[in-house]
């Protein structure tokens, strides 16, 4: 039952997308497409070859791979529910974060391959940008394996309910709203970054894989939406205990996911992005609401650890 | 009568071309200074007329404050031609002497910034073509540039933007037009079909059919017989104005499309469409083309029409205000908005914008109560403008016009069931007023719209010359994304959503 997590992440993955954009048509008054024409689309680019600019070299080629490679493999590191992860060690989150950061180095160096002053921009903006979002996860997973007493995915979340404290419900809390954060963030969402855009200066994504096309692409498109799927199934677990039985956990997965993607589909219906300026600041929130989870616990942490 | 200049209190205007004072050029220099300086006056025209060997140089002034039209000229052998320039006092016309450098290659001392404007075909200089274009550069190790266009991403026309940036930072912007050069100026000569004419000056830029129309039948129709049918002045006036309010909706969809606001997108959308459908309810076409012909109209207003556009106006109108509201109390928008884009109320004069580009930097000029023409003569257009000058000005401009042309249109249908005369049909003329020279001012949603033709002694046009309100407010555009990030120049550039094509033509 270990690949528990796995199929969730790809079931998650599979309607996430279509759930967004599907309430952002609804929220814009428009019946909008069904739940799997982002996969109807990714099939059509699957279908069909890939163009190469002349300026660009073997890197390029190989980086949309790697990304989703990337992403797959962190898929391994996450457990649902008490079933444990396929992949489990010691201290396997900083793993996580850097299989992910991998696929994230790749795709920011494809994009200087191009050569194109559009994708240097955007590359520089991920690159920063990733850059402040890191400490949030590092310091939020170190307040948990503080409070838990472990360092791996699996142990932390079977764990994590279990003393029965009520404060580990203000981590849950805490942990559910920055791993929402990050999960925008990092799929480039509003308010960060605005996926419909059509505004080379403007993106941040987006503008890195303009030089990409048909088979390539599909797999960026791919890795993005398991990206998103990725942190949903982290969601999950902080906010599921594993203790209730299967069917209740797939229930309240599906419920989630789907809860989630609303909300995300919400957000970018009736609010706009923010200045790009603005941007740091927003990200470096994210890790304030972390370090808040990690005060609590050098405060009063001394009693959960068994 | 002073024999500097040629003052006529009358839009459209008409003179004998003899008529105006033909100065040398150092007077004519001392004059359009002494003009200039005043801060109400600002240059509508200034071009060359080859006559033989020589050059014959006409500039036509506005004159806000006494509602006139200054028109004055000189004469310049065409090889020996070294002026001082103008434009180095006045930099309002350096567009101007740009162009009249690329024509005839003379050479104005002392201009900032002489470099092409659109590379017509016969240009003086043929080296000088679109793909060697002089960009203004730094070497320095923090900069870099950023090359835009002239293919985009979006739907939009083709134009280059380089960037000089530091970092995210706009240091400068360079803005290269003329790629949608059509020589339409060239054609209107060529063309002698008076109806061809007609449907050239719709299509000198897409969105703003009726403004150049309207430009260009004003101008015919005082070269040929005026028409004092006071009907057809107000269905003009009803065309024009829901152009302006199409074309602002439509503006205020695409600013929350750029930060990325969707309801007000899709709400503002859907408003423009019910404007523009209802134009083409009037005269089968949705951007009013072929609504306008000189002395008269193939599509007379009818009563079913007329109440129709009121009942479009009361519901969008109420639709978009609540829409517009909420947009602008957004502090997501208000984010992005507010204090972005800057373009002071100096910037504004010394750049001589016109129009809403001008009216957001708290610069008040518009035709319609300058120069009245049309039904605007009879009627007051309450003046609307803000004085900050950022893209919340400009959104908030677009959104208080929309509500001013929603009130003209509403008493203009008043005023035209009352006084119902007969539209005759259009009357395309062959002949026209021989040796004269006339400027048709109009005001487009974008601004000030100036049409001038001259005609020889056979009644023939022999120069017509057409300046979209695009050709001063471009460089507005350049100056308001000076220290703003780079991301934030789509949002800039569509706060004016200035014409490529009416630029170049």
């Amino acid at each position: 039952m270990n690949s528990a997590g796995i199929i969730a992440v790809f079931m998650a993955a599979l309607i996430f997308p279509g759930i967004i954009l599907r309430t952002k048509s609804i929220a814009s008054g428009r019946k909008g497409p069904g739940i799997f024409q982002p996969y109807k689309d990714i099939s059509v680019l699957l279908k069909k070859g890939s163009i190469f600019s002349t300026t660009t070299g073997t890197i390029f080629q190989i980086a949309p791979a790697i990304t989703l490679a990337s992403l797959l493999c962190a898929a391994f590191f996450i457990p649902f529910g008490k079933y444990g992860a396929l992949i489990s060690f010691d201290g396997d989150f900083i793993f996580f974060s850097y299989i992910i950061a991998l696929g994230r180095f790749f795709s920011i160096i494809a994009a200087l391959d191009t050569g194109s002053s559009f994708e240097g921009m955007g590359a520089n903006r991920e690159a920063f940008f990733s850059m402040l979002l890191e400490p949030a996860f590092f310091i939020l997973m170190a307040s948990f394996a503080m409070a838990t007493g472990y360092t791996s995915f699996t142990d932390i979340f079977i764990n994590f309910y279990l003393s029965g404290n009520n404060f580990m419900l203000i981590f849950g809390l805490l942990g559910i709203f920055v791993f929402l954060q990050t999960a925008m963030v990092e799929n480039c969402r509003l308010p960060v970054d605005d996926p419909k855009t059509h505004l080379e200066l403007t993106m941040i994504h987006e503008v890195m894989i303009l030089d990409n096309s048909g088979f390539d692409k599909a797999l960026i498109h791919l890795g993005t939406y398991l990206k998103f799927a990725l942190y949903g199934l982290l969601i999950f677990n902080l906010a599921v205990p594993p203790a209730w039985t299967l069917p209740v956990q797939i229930a309240c997965f599906l419920v989630i996911q789907v809860v989630l993607a609303v909300i995300v589909g919400l957000i970018e219906s009736f609010r706009a992005r923010n200045k790009m300026n603005k941007n740091p600041k927003y990200i470096l929130t994210i890790s304030g609401v972390a370090w808040i989870a990690f005060i609590v616990i050098l405060l009063v942490g001394e009693r959960f650890i068994n | 009568m002073n024999r500097k200049y040629l003052d006529i209190k009358a839009n459209p205007a008409i003179c004998n071309t003899e008529d105006i004072p033909v100065l040398p050029y150092h007077e004519f220099n001392d004059v359009v200074s002494g003009i200039l300086a005043e801060e109400s006056n600002h240059c509508l025209a200034y071009f060359a007329v080859p006559t033989g060997e020589n050059l014959q140089f006409y500039i036509a002034i506005a004159d806000d404050t006494n509602n006139s039209i200054i028109l004055t000229s000189f004469t310049a052998e065409r090889k020996s031609a070294v002026f001082p320039s103008l434009a180095a006092k006045f930099f309002q016309l350096h567009g101007f002497e740009r162009e009249i450098h690329e024509n005839y290659g003379i050479q104005f001392e002392g201009h900032p910034w002489l470099k092409p404007v659109r590379f017509p075909f016969n240009r003086y200089n043929q080296d000088s073509v679109i793909e060697n274009y002089p960009f203004y550069s730094i070497e320095s190790e923090e900069l870099h540039e950023v090359g835009v266009g002239p293919v985009h991403a979006g739907v939009i026309e083709p134009g280059h933007f380089r960037f000089i940036c530091n970092g995210e930072k706009v240091r400068h912007l360079e803005i290269q037009l003329g790629y949608q050069h059509r020589g339409i100026e060239h054609l209107m000569l060529t063309k002698n079909s008076p109806l061809q004419r007609c449907i050239l000056a719709e299509n000198i830029a897409g969105d703003t059919a009726v403004g150049h129309a309207l430009a260009h039948a004003q101008l015919i129709e005082i070269l040929s017989e005026p028409v004092a049918n006071e009907t057809l002045h107000i269905e003009r006036c009803i065309a024009l104005e829901m152009e302006r309010i199409a074309v602002h909706i439509g503006d205020t969809a695409a600013l929350c499309g750029d930060v990325a606001y969707q309801l007000g997108q899709v709400v503002c959308e859907a408003l423009r469409t019910t404007v523009i459908n209802t134009t083409q309810l009037w005269c089968g076409n949705r951007f009013g083309k072929s609504l306008i012909r000189p002395g008269g109209s193939n599509f007379p207003l009818t009563e079913e029409v007329a109440n129709n556009i009121l009942k479009m106006l009361e519901d969008t109108g109420r639709r978009y205000v609540e829409m517009t509201d909420r947009i602008l109390t957004l502090p997501s928008v208000l984010a992005r908005f507010e204090d972005i884009g800057t373009v002071s109320r100096e910037q504004a004069l010394k750049l001589g914008l016109v129009g809403m580009a001008a009216r957001s930097s708290g610069l008040l000029r518009d035709i319609r109560i300058s120069h009245p023409f049309q039904f605007y003569r009879n009627f007051e257009v309450h003046p609307v403008y803000h004085s900050s000058g950022d893209v919340l000005a400009r959104a908030l401009q677009r959104k208080k016009e929309v509500e001013e042309s929603i009130r003209i249109i509403q008493s203009l249908i008043t005023r035209w069931k009352e006084s119902k005369t007969t539209v005759s049909r259009p009357v395309y003329h062959d002949r026209l007023r021989p040796s004269s020279l006339a400027v048709s001012l109009t005001e487009g949603w974008r601004g000030e719209i100036c049409h001038v033709a001259m005609t020889n002694a056979q009644g023939e046009i022999q120069q017509y010359k057409i300046k979209d309100a695009s050709f001063h407010n471009w460089m507005a555009l350049a100056l308001a994304v000076r220290n703003q990030e780079i991301s934030d120049f789509p949002l800039c550039n569509k706060s004016y959503n200035l014409s490529y094509c009416g630029h170049d033509l």
